[in-house]
């Protein structure tokens, strides 16, 4: 069997006593004390996730932004430095390649993407770009990511970098220290709440780790991650998002710029598709029979089957059995969905399933 | 794990409580753990009749679906239908609130006795 990846913070999780387990060839932990007790701890308190698994992908050189223009949907000529966006990467077809977010820094870009997509993404960056003057490197191994997300997130973080954390705005970041030592702090998450993703030395996450653990952070694995996402209707790829797929069908068109200045790969794909409109929409459901609607179960539209699940579980927030499906774009109110061979009732509802209160 | 000398197992990690000729049947305290916090369980009809190996139902957790299989032959009696509004009594107590079925049995089975079972998770560990 090929060795796992280790990140910097793996003898943080085995102490811990986290059930590890692989993902996207990195040995992670899914969970701690338990999934629902964390999910909780992320939209109650603060959670402390390792998610130094995601790739990094720096991009610098006088094209650096020109190729960002070409690969990205978003127009990222809009982004000032200092601020940050998600992104879709499609194929020509429109289908989609992976789904990121770009931080613009003095001088170049860091792209984060998805840790099961980083080779396939580094030579899709490298082949569409040879005729540019850019530079595309893999970072990933140069940092540790820590994601701290929940309502207390802003209150745990700001003792330890001492800086205004108020005035961060959201999808903003700072190049700044955590505890003395250099930092990025982004107002980035992937559940729903206020929170922030710190990138660090490797050599400095563990010491980290465990000072906002201290300070009232409950670490939280994979599992959690998961769930809160789903909850806020996030996308996750592999699941809502492939190269199948456009992220106009996934419900992502505020990352698809499709009039910005310089055409991007698949944009020619994507006007089309939004004149001619969707061969599939992304659609939240509630189930209102008993079960769990899983990724892959069928669903029927009218009796028919027409439809598929992409992500479901039962809301550890709202205590339903929620899921995401694609289903033809017309299709609104009562579904089926098809649990083990079981037809279960099911009703469309709007996403996200959770929104935080604002302050 | 918590391994009870009074009760028999499955290598499917179901334990059975065999009273006359009635038995009880749940999941072990190692399979409610590898699952994680169960969110839903489907349960079977009374009446329903089952020989040894069927599968009777299933255990979803937040993350997976574990299927159920039955140690014994005999017609469901009864089913644990407060699992169906807090399926988490099966992490709480898998021995005893977290049972899931009762039936009245009639076909032997292949069980293992708690040594067998136990001897059963350090090799799987």
């Amino acid at each position: 069997m090929m060795s796992l990846k280790r990140t910097p913070l793996h003898g943080e999780h085995e102490r811990l006593g986290a059930r590890l387990v692989e993902f996207a060839g990195w040995e992670m932990p899914v969970q701690y004390e338990g999934i629902k007790a964390e999910h909780q701890a992320v939209r109650t308190r603060t959670g402390l996730f390792d998610v130094s698994h995601m790739g990094e992908v720096a991009f610098r050189g006088p094209d650096a932004g020109r190729a960002l223009q070409r690969l990205l949907t978003r127009d990222v000529s809009r982004l000032e430095v200092g601020q940050a966006g998600y992104s879709a990467v499609c194929l020509e077809s429109g289908g989609t390649v992976d789904d990121v977010i770009v931080y613009r820094r003095e001088g170049d870009f860091l792209v984060v993407v998805n840790a099961a997509n980083r080779e396939k993404d580094l030579a899709h960056f490298r082949g569409n770009t040879s005729d540019l003057d850019v530079e595309i490197s893999d970072e990933t191994e140069d940092w540790a990511l820590l994601a701290l997300q929940g309502p207390e997130a802003e209150s745990i973080l700001k003792p330890l970098c001492g800086g205004d954390l108020s005035t961060l705005g959201r999808y903003r970041f700072s190049e700044t220290a955590v505890d003395g030592r250099p930092a990025v702090i982004a107002r980035t998450g992937y559940t729903g709440e206020d929170g922030f993703e710190i990138f660090l030395r490797p050599e400095d996450a563990a010491g980290i780790w465990r000072k906002l653990i201290e300070a009232g952070a409950t670490p939280a694995g994979l599992g959690a991650r998961d769930t809160l996402r789903l909850e806020a209707g996030m996308c996750l790829y592999g699941n809502e998002l492939d190269e199948e797929t456009t992220p106009l069908e996934a419900g992502i068109s505020f990352a698809v710029h499709l009039d910005k200045p310089e055409e991007f790969i698949g944009q020619r794909a994507l006007r089309q598709e939004k004149e001619k409109g969707l061969k599939k929409k992304l659609v939240g459901f509630e189930l209102e029979g008993r079960g769990v609607a899983r990724h892959g179960h069928p669903v029927r539209v009218v009796g028919e089957e027409r439809g598929v699940v992409t992500s479901g579980t039962v809301s550890p927030t709202l205590g339903r059995p929620i899921g995401l499906a694609y289903v033809p774009p017309q299709t609104e109110g009562e579904i089926e969905v098809v649990i083990r061979g079981r037809p279960v009732p099911a009703r469309i509802v709007p996403l996200p399933f959770y929104s935080r209160k604002q302050s | 794990m918590n391994v009870p000398q009074d009760l028999k197992y499955t290598r499917t990690h179901e334990w059975v409580r065999i009273e006359g000729d009635a038995a009880t049947i749940g999941i072990t305290d190692h399979a409610q753990d590898e699952l994680g916090d169960v969110v839903f369980v489907d349960l079977p009809e009374v009446g329903t009749s089952l020989s040894p190996g069927d599968s009777f139902g299933s255990v979803e957790s937040v993350k997976a679906v574990s299927d159920l299989y039955s140690p014994l032959g005999g017609e469901i009696t009864e089913v644990n239908s407060i699992l169906e509004e807090s399926p988490e009594k099966i992490n709480e107590d898998p021995y005893g609130e977290g049972w899931i079925i009762r039936l009245r049995y009639s076909g032997e089975a292949d069980l293992l006795s708690p040594e067998d079972y136990q001897r059963l998770l350090e090799e799987e560990r």
